[in-house]
């Protein structure tokens, strides 16, 4: 068992290699002629603003920790579909229970919004971010500006 | 694997080779074997993506380079060997170089683990489906670590998006090849394909009508995000993110991205034929159904299924971001419950 792992351990190796020995042919045949605008991180031709290692949106955050949530789960699925010929009605309930609850968990996930990519429709901090959005009143209609008249000379 | 090492002290030249020089012997031949293999699959691949594409728009595809432009795509690789390798000044060098190889050494990893006929597989895991699917997850980290390293604004998106996109769709993939494992009562590959073998009538796809056909279609939509194909190619974008996560990738470092996404192709291509399509066995029983036949009727599910991906590649659209999350969230993971439970129910009674 643990031999036919060394297989794949010794594929890896090899694929990374096979990169490695190319990316050498590749420098002994290509140019070098390296300028600061060739240098200068691409942003559509402008002048690049800033770095770009930043905090970013934390919606990523989110869909890994729900990932993660699932991944375990599916984790604990894979031994019990392997015997599961074998034990029959008792291990059938048994996971039945089991994803129930996680089932309940993506419910409550679906429900508060986190599923949704752009911005949570539900809950207060929701409501508090953007009250316009949520106001039983309908918004104000925006009153057209008095239209410039211009004055005969 | 030690079958093969077997076969080989047969002959008369390996005979005094010892079991473990000859098995290093044809692990490394192995490794050197499929990195070849998954270059020329990516040419091959290329060529054949031009041509489908063209011949669905109508148009003639390469022409100019040798026959019919068979040659196109091997002077395009010479061309990309001869290309400047510019990496930004503001980048991380170590870990812009790290991606590459990651990204193409993960899938090389991945084909030690497929039945390739009867008797050739290279390891035969007994827990290999649970080996494909976490292997192939290391490409996340190779496009992570592609979109941060190079410190360019829509790499990053577009790494972000990636992780976000693979880690989603994993879940509807795993939850669907877990219908099969359930049926076999195996999560070994030779399994799984000895359970199909004898004609079309016994491969999984037909049994528990329909819920093997809706993991099956599943299974296909979830590695097709995974492998970020159109309509899922939302990492790269080329309208808003420019390339997404290797905008800052060129000549041949850029072309690995390339390599790894057609070797991805063909994994999750041969996955699904094992899974569901029954594998190296015939479609007619008793038909070229013997050694190795087995590696040309894989190959042949495998090349089919590769020809309806490039064929949604040019008939949709791309998606958003916000419906790729919909997909995958709400309709293809409760789709996936329902199916192992409708089969647990269906093996029950």
């Amino acid at each position: 068992m643990l031999f036919d792992f060394s297989v794949a351990f010794t594929f890896f190796l090899i694929g990374a290699a096979f990169i490695g020995v190319n990316l050498l042919i590749s420098r002994m045949l290509q140019p070098r002629h390296p300028t600061a605008g060739k240098l200068s991180t691409y942003e559509c031709g402008e002048q690049p603003i800033g770095q770009s290692w930043i905090q970013f949106n934390n919606r990523f955050y989110v869909i890994a920790l729900i990932f993660l949530i699932f991944d375990v789960e599916v984790a604990f699925l894979f031994p019990w579909a392997a015997v599961f010929k074998k034990l029959g009605l008792f291990a059938f309930v048994e996971m039945v229970v089991f994803v129930a609850i996680l089932l309940v968990g993506l419910a409550y996930v679906w429900r508060k919004g986190d599923l949704q990519w752009d911005k949570p429709e539900t809950g207060k901090y929701a409501r508090a971010a953007a009250p316009e959005f949520y106001s039983e009143t309908p918004a104000p209609a925006i009153t057209p500006k008095e239209e410039l008249v211009s004055e005969p000379v | 694997m030690q079958e093969l090492v077997r076969n080989l002290q047969n002959i008369s030249f390996f005979s005094n080779f010892s079991p473990t020089l000859l098995s290093i012997l044809v692990m490394v031949a192995g490794g050197v074997l499929i990195a070849t293999v998954l270059a020329i699959n990516a040419l091959v691949l290329v060529y054949l993506e031009r041509k489908v594409s063209a011949w669905m728009q109508d148009r003639l595809g390469p022409m100019e380079v040798g026959p019919r432009g068979l040659l196109q795509t091997l002077a395009d690789a010479i061309k990309l060997l001869q290309k400047e390798d510019i990496v930004p000044a503001a980048a991380d060098k170590p870990l812009h170089l790290m991606a590459p190889l990651l990204a193409f050494a993960a899938p090389c990893a991945a084909f030690a683990a497929f039945p390739y006929a009867r008797n050739i597989v290279f390891g035969d895991f007994n827990i290999g489906v649970f080996f494909v699917i976490a292997i192939t997850s290391l490409t996340v980290i190779a496009i992570l670590l592609a979109g941060w390293a190079s410190n360019n604004k829509w790499s990053l998106l577009g790494g972000m998006r990636a992780a976000a996109q693979i880690v989603s769709y994993e879940i509807p993939a795993a939850l669907a090849i877990l219908v099969v494992v359930m049926q076999v009562g195996s999560l070994s590959f030779q399994d799984i394909s000895l359970a199909q073998d004898g004609g079309i009538h016994k491969w999984l796809i037909w049994h528990y009508f329909p819920f093997n056909l809706i993991a099956f279609v599943i299974l296909f939509i979830a590695t097709l995000a995974e492998c970020n194909r159109t309509p899922f190619d939302l990492p790269e974008a080329e309208s808003e993110l420019v390339a997404g996560f290797h905008t800052e990738y060129s000549g041949f470092k850029w072309s690995v991205f390339m390599l790894t996404e057609y070797a991805e192709m063909l994994i999750v291509a041969i996955l699904s034929s094992v899974l569901f399509l029954g594998s190296w066995s015939s479609p007619i029983p008793g038909f070229l159904n013997s050694g190795a036949w087995g590696m040309f009727w894989l190959l042949a599910k495998a090349f089919a299924l590769i020809f309806v991906q490039m064929w949604l590649r040019w008939t949709l659209p791309r998606l958003r971001v916000d419906q790729l999350m919909y997909l995958s969230w709400k309709v293809l993971t409760p789709f996936a419950f329902v199916c192992i439970f409708a089969v647990g129910l269906w093996m029950l009674v």
